[in-house]
């Protein structure tokens, strides 16, 4: 895969991962010119589009469009599965999710795609150990508030 | 305890007024991202957005670099940085912070400085060497996430000189005992594979582990690596088939945890990655093919259709079965599959449908036909990319019949496309069906003129070349090329007697080029009228100046034909004062020539047999100009990305640490090579098997017999209800035709049923679109009726002598040879010393190469001083084949009697002065390089105190006697010897000599020389063992990497290519391993240079190390010529 585009129907970008080394303006360009072609089909056309010389697919969820730039050898159809995969990651993760989660919290969608996609190819596609991975580096988290709410919690007592 | 109950009361409101914002807790954590967000969703224009964010970068660039800023704070404003950013908002000062965040934060802060990092940095950023010690540091950690993290971020991105520093503790993590350690590293290696694949060659045998781990993540993570490796190679990993099969086999049958279920399907990501594998090993291969047929079928009954991801499966299935030694019963299962897909009301299957009988329809074109009906209305889609890949399917069906409604429905296509990427391609695709298939030439030029109309200036500059070179080199039978030519010329001029400032700039040089070349060919047409339309043409505004020079080309060839001189006079006065050089060029050449009508006949001659021009595309002709210039002092050249390679290492501060040396490599040409020709590769696939089948087709007679017959001469006949493989579109209408079957005529009776008058239209353009697939077998799709599709096939004289570029030299064209004109023939006079040479005049159009010039000055003198160029460069593969020459076999006979055994180049004159002849040739010893030069006395007296001196910059000469040569009997022979060796190596090495000698009257006389030696005369073979190659290729850090032609048509064309190579240069080929080879070489023992090459899309990749810097470049200009004239 050469990168993952994530946006809204307004075309604004809320996720954005390159696997191949570009430079800021070529990805800027990719990404308006991209936005726009697939912001243009209609909800009935082909998931896939030849574009330059990539393969895109895209899906839209709701009011975000995932989309994939692959080779064009690639098979299709797995990697519309890639995407779903994700969504459903996320959707385990933050329970029904939806765009708000990914735009307040698009770290953890980081974190978590980087847990199931490294460097462009699938890492686990175990649902359960991708977000077992990430459930162990966010305990870490919970331990450092838990104990500031431990602190709260014996002052509320005090009170 | 007082004090930190009242902290936190005081902090106590600020936690609570977060909690309490609009939206779930979760979505409080980040409060001032939040507000960040809010506030920009408030906003109503782009121009308030752009202030909010630039306002807040700078309050976060304020706190980023204030020293009082905790981790924590920093983390945090990372995150908001990273947000700005995918606005697109440049946020470059916080990189920095985010390498530090990763290397100090603990781990929380570490996981989102590492992000920052990878998101906003690539591979090729100076910055990341700043991350190496942290990620050193990291990977020795204790805390596995620490460890996952560094993992996580090498495989994504890692600075490629640096992988030696990292590699050993990425390797002894494959050990490691959790499996997703195990997992990630495994990953880093596939990285490191694929940006430095020679850092990692060695652990191929750690692959093999990885492959036989017992978790299943790590072991499908290795096949991302294997199918790199065995994309490469196939050969080497033929042994793994049986183990691929069997994981595949566990996979299908269920054997993997649950946890790898995806919807039910187990493991369907590893299925596929194994399927890819396997049909990249059972490609053209019969035994390893076997093996996997059952497993195959297997994988086929067990995707039952019903999900995606199950279609997925299906579809590499089919891939495979179709790539792979073919087996009747599968390919027929895989048929099914196509046929399901195809028909298929769900898109995404339509559309893979489609690109599998794509792919598929050159194996068995009967596949198109079953599903001529769904073709035919995919081609009218609402949808674009369903319509684009039907158009691709029809380019691969096409032949001599049904070319005309296919290139139709393309350029249809075409006209409402507005996207320039698919219109170049297929403008490219059209040219080539035309090239290969036109009826006639009235349907060939209008189809060509509409291919350069609507391609405009994004077509390939290869069409409007191969173009006209099929015009000028045209076919076997004159009478043939005269039609198509005048036809040409014809549509050109009442096109430029219309409006041709609508015309793209492509075009009108084709036009031109077409209309001075053959203009003459239309008796009726005075040259005048042409003129008069170029001047027309010259006058547009929008005319860019290379067509202008183009059309004064034009004029140029028109004013030998006997037109009146006013006009171009006229023309050439306008742009002889022009500020483009070209142009004024081009008009100086009008106005002389056109002055000179004898010049004008030679050089542009009309009407001779046209011979194809010899190209020496490697300018050879400039060498001497070269080795003068490096001669003055000039800096050797250096291709482009050394440029900029050096550029940006000046510019930039050295950030390495010390002790690794290893130079950045470049990384920026990684994409350019990706880019393959994929029209030109399909495109010679497929002529390739065509060949073959016309072969095969044309010996023996159509077999009809125990084939279905589908289609008769009047076209489609609708197919024969069989009972299971009718599907519901084949038989749309109430039509149910009798088809005799067998015989060859077309009879067959239509049912009085009245048919829907849309699917009538539908059938008739079935009937033309599918035509001449109709006599079924393959025999008939790849190119029947050989006289037809030959019919435009060029002539294959010279497939080296390529059409050369317009921009660079629109002026040669290959049936004339103008070329010589722009070679300036001041070049070589100052070279030369002699006085009998410098009378060159500049009207001459001889091009001098190198100092050695012979007598005659023709046209044949080019040829014959290239020559010797060339003999004296192979010199050392064959040393003896130039002795036959009269002149050179008296002095070979003063060879030095211990030197005469050895092989040696051509002895070439020096130099001569009324009384001396000087020749020189060097011969080959196994430690040096021996300058022989022969002095021979044209005088009847004897001469006394003969000195020569040699000197050259870059080579040390010792000569063997100082002392000069006392004296020299009348007509004898004297020998002076040089021993050469390389201080600097360079292409070439030009020896500056001085002769000096008393004549009899004692006054002295001198005489100045120079001699050119090729590097190759230094090389030597450096005889080495694999695994002395490999340590010294590691300790070497001068490199260069290019890639260069591959001898594709050997049987073997790696083994054949270093062959070459190792025959004329002398290089040492160390060893072949599948599709890499080895080779070494040296100048002297201490001087030795490695090539490392590998095949790659058709070319040799080479790369060269040395620790000399010069060398790898030198010595890769002459594998390059090597290559090129072999």
């Amino acid at each position: 895969m050469q990168f993952m585009l994530l946006f809204s129907r307004q075309g604004k970008l809320r996720l954005q991962k390159w696997y191949v080394p570009l430079s800021d303006k070529e990805k800027k360009k990719i990404t308006r010119e991209l936005v726009q072609t697939v912001l243009a089909r209609k909800p009935k056309m082909c998931s896939f589009l030849e574009w330059r010389d990539l393969k895109i697919v895209y899906k839209r969820y709701a009011s975000l469009y995932f989309c994939c730039a692959t080779e064009g050898q690639d098979n299709e159809l797995i990697t519309l599965e890639i995407i779903h995969r994700y969504v459903e990651l996320l959707d385990k993760y933050f329970g029904s999710v939806c765009e708000l989660d990914i735009i307040f919290n698009f770290e953890k969608a980081y974190f978590i795609l980087d847990e199931f996609l490294l460097g462009g190819e699938a890492q686990e596609t175990s649902k359960k150990n991708v977000l077992k991975a990430i459930e162990q580096a966010d305990l870490l988290q919970e331990n450092e508030m838990g104990l500031f709410y431990a602190l709260l919690a014996a002052v509320s007592t005090l009170n | 305890m007082s004090d930190v109950v009242e902290k936190t009361l005081t902090a106590l409101p600020s936690l609570l007024s977060l909690d309490s914002q609009p939206g779930s807790a979760k979505l409080s954590t980040n409060s001032k991202l939040g507000s960040l967000i809010r506030g920009i969703t408030e906003l109503t224009s782009k121009h308030e957005e752009e202030k909010l964010i630039q306002r807040e970068l700078s309050s976060i660039k304020e706190q980023v670099s204030s020293p009082n800023t905790t981790m924590r704070q920093m983390k945090e404003l990372m995150v908001r940085t990273i947000y700005c950013e995918m606005l697109g908002y440049e946020a470059t000062f916080s990189y920095i912070h985010a390498i530090k965040l990763a290397q100090q934060g603990n781990v929380l802060e570490k996981r989102v400085g590492y992000l920052a990092v990878s998101l906003f940095l690539n591979e090729s950023h100076e910055l990341l060497l700043l991350l190496v010690n942290t990620v050193l540091k990291d990977l020795q950690s204790t805390n596995l996430i620490e460890v996952c993290m560094a993992l996580t971020v090498v495989s994504q991105m890692f600075p490629k000189d640096m992988i030696p520093a990292i590699l050993p503790l990425v390797e002894e993590k494959l050990n490691h005992s959790k499996e997703i350690i195990r997992r990630k590293a495994v990953l880093a290696l596939y990285k490191f594979y694929l940006i430095a694949p020679n850092q990692v060659q060695h652990i191929h045998n750690r692959f093999r582990k990885a492959l036989c781990d017992k978790d299943p993540g790590v072991m499908s993570a290795s096949l991302h690596i294997y199918l790199q490796l065995i994309q490469e190679n196939p050969e080497s990993y033929k042994d793994l088939t049986a183990s691929f099969v069997t994981i595949l086999k566990q996979v299908v049958a269920g054997k993997l945890p649950m946890d790898f279920n995806y919807h039910s399907v187990p493991a369907p990501w590893l299925q596929i990655q194994l399927l890819r594998i396997l049909s990249l090993l059972g490609k053209s291969d019969q035994s390893t093919s076997e093996v996997m047929y059952e497993i195959l079928d297997e994988s086929l009954r067990r995707a039952e259709m019903n999900h995606n991801i199950t279609y997925a499966i299906l579809y590499e299935c089919v891939k495979c079965i179709y790539t792979i030694h073919p087996k009747s019963e599968l390919l027929e299962k895989a048929a099914k599959v196509i046929g399901n897909f195809v028909l298929s009301q769900r898109i995404n299957l339509k559309y893979l449908g489609l690109k599998a009988l794509t792919y598929v329809v050159h194996q068995d074109p009967r596949l198109a036909l079953q599903h001529q009906m769904t073709i035919i209305e995919c081609l009218d889609h609402p949808d674009v990319i369903i319509k684009r890949e039907t158009l691709e399917l029809l380019f691969r069906i096409t032949n001599d019949q049904n070319v005309t409604v296919i290139v139709e429905k393309m350029l249809d296509f075409m006209s409402i496309n507005k996207e320039d990427h698919t219109t170049a391609d297929l403008v490219g695709k059209v040219a080539e069906l035309a090239e290969k298939y036109a009826p006639d030439n009235e349907w060939f030029v209008e189809t060509m003129n509409t291919v350069f109309s609507v391609g405009g200036d994004t077509l390939q500059p290869d069409i409007p070349n191969s173009f006209l070179k099929l015009l000028s080199e045209g076919f076997d039978d004159e009478e043939e090329n005269k039609k198509l030519r005048l036809f040409a010329v014809n549509s050109y001029i009442s096109l430029l007697q219309g409006e041709p400032s609508k015309l793209p700039q492509r075009f009108l040089q084709a036009i031109c080029w077409v209309l001075g070349e053959y203009s003459h060919l239309r008796e009726d047409v005075e040259p005048d009228l042409v003129l008069r339309l170029l001047v027309k043409l010259l006058n547009i505004k929008s005319t860019s100046s290379e067509t202008k020079s183009w059309i004064l080309m034009a004029m140029t060839k028109l004013c030998s034909g006997g037109a009146p001189l006013s006009v171009p006079l006229e023309v050439s006065e306008t742009y002889s004062s022009s500020m483009d050089t070209m142009l004024r060029q081009r008009a100086q050449e009008l106005q002389y020539l056109s002055q000179n009508p004898e010049l004008q006949a030679r050089v542009l001659p009309r009407g001779v047999s046209q011979e194809p021009m010899e190209v020496d595309s490697s300018l050879s002709f400039l060498d001497g100009f070269v080795s003068e210039a490096l001669a003055a002092g000039a800096a050797p050249y250096k291709p482009p990305h050394q440029r900029q390679e050096e550029l940006s290492r000046s510019k930039a501060l050295s950030l390495e640490p010390y002790g690794l040396s290893l130079p950045i490599s470049m990384s920026s040409c990684s994409i350019a090579d990706r880019q393959s020709p994929t029209l030109l590769s399909v495109s010679s696939g497929l002529s390739g098997d065509r060949t073959d089948h016309s072969h095969k087709g044309g010996s023996t007679t159509l077999k009809l017999d125990g084939v279905r017959r589908v289609w008769g001469k009047e076209g489609y006949l609708a197919q024969r209800e069989s009972a299971e493989e009718t599907a519901p579109v084949e038989a749309p209408s109430p039509l149910q035709p009798l088809v005799q079957q067998g015989d060859g005529d077309a009879s067959y009776s239509q049912t009085p049923t009245p048919i829907p008058e849309c699917e009538q239209e539908k059938q008739q353009l079935a009937s033309s679109l599918f035509v001449g697939l109709a006599s079924q077998s393959s025999v008939c799709l790849m190119g029947k009726s050989e006289q037809t599709s030959q019919r435009f096939r060029r002539k294959l004289k010279d497939p080296a002598a390529s059409f050369p570029s317009s921009t660079q030299n629109p002026l040669v064209s290959p049936p004339s040879s103008v070329g010589h004109l722009l070679l300036d023939s001041s070049i070589s006079s100052d070279l030369i010393s002699s006085p009998e040479q410098t009378h060159l005049s500049s009207v001459d159009l001889t091009v001098a190469n190198g100092e050695v010039e012979l007598p005659d000055r023709d046209m044949k003198g080019i040829k014959s001083t290239l020559l010797r160029e060339d003999s004296a460069l192979a010199a050392g593969s064959s040393p003896h084949e130039e002795l036959d020459r009269p002149k050179d076999s008296c002095l070979t006979s003063h060879l030095p009697a211990e030197l005469s055994g050895l092989p040696h180049s051509e002895i070439t004159p020096l130099c001569t002065s009324p009384s001396l002849d000087l020749s020189s040739c060097h011969v080959q010893k196994d430690d040096s390089l021996v300058l022989l030069v022969f002095m021979k006395s044209s005088s009847d007296y004897d001469i006394q105190q003969i000195q020569v001196q040699v000197t050259c910059e870059e080579l040390e000469v010792s000569c063997v006697c100082d002392s000069p040569v006392e004296e020299l009997k009348s007509h004898g022979v004297v020998v002076c010897q040089y021993f050469l060796t390389v201080k600097s190596p360079s292409v070439y090495f030009v020896l500056s000599g001085m002769m000096s000698h008393q004549i009899p009257d004692n006054s002295l006389q001198e005489t100045q020389f120079s001699h050119r030696i090729p590097l190759t005369s230094f090389l030597r073979p450096l005889r080495l063992s694999t695994e002395e190659y490999g340590t010294m290729w590691l300790a070497f850090s001068h490199d260069t990497k290019q890639n260069l032609p591959l001898m594709m048509d050997a049987e073997e064309p790696l083994t054949a290519t270093l062959k070459v190579l190792k025959d004329k240069l002398q290089l040492h080929v160390v060893e072949i391993i599948g599709n890499e080879g080895i080779v070494a070489c040296c100048l002297r023992q201490d001087q030795p240079c490695l090539l490392h090459c590998r095949v790659h899309a058709g070319m040799l990749a080479v790369w060269l190390r040395s620790p000399i810097p010069e060398l790898p470049d030198c010595l890769l200009y002459h594998c390059q010529r090597a290559l090129q004239e072999s």
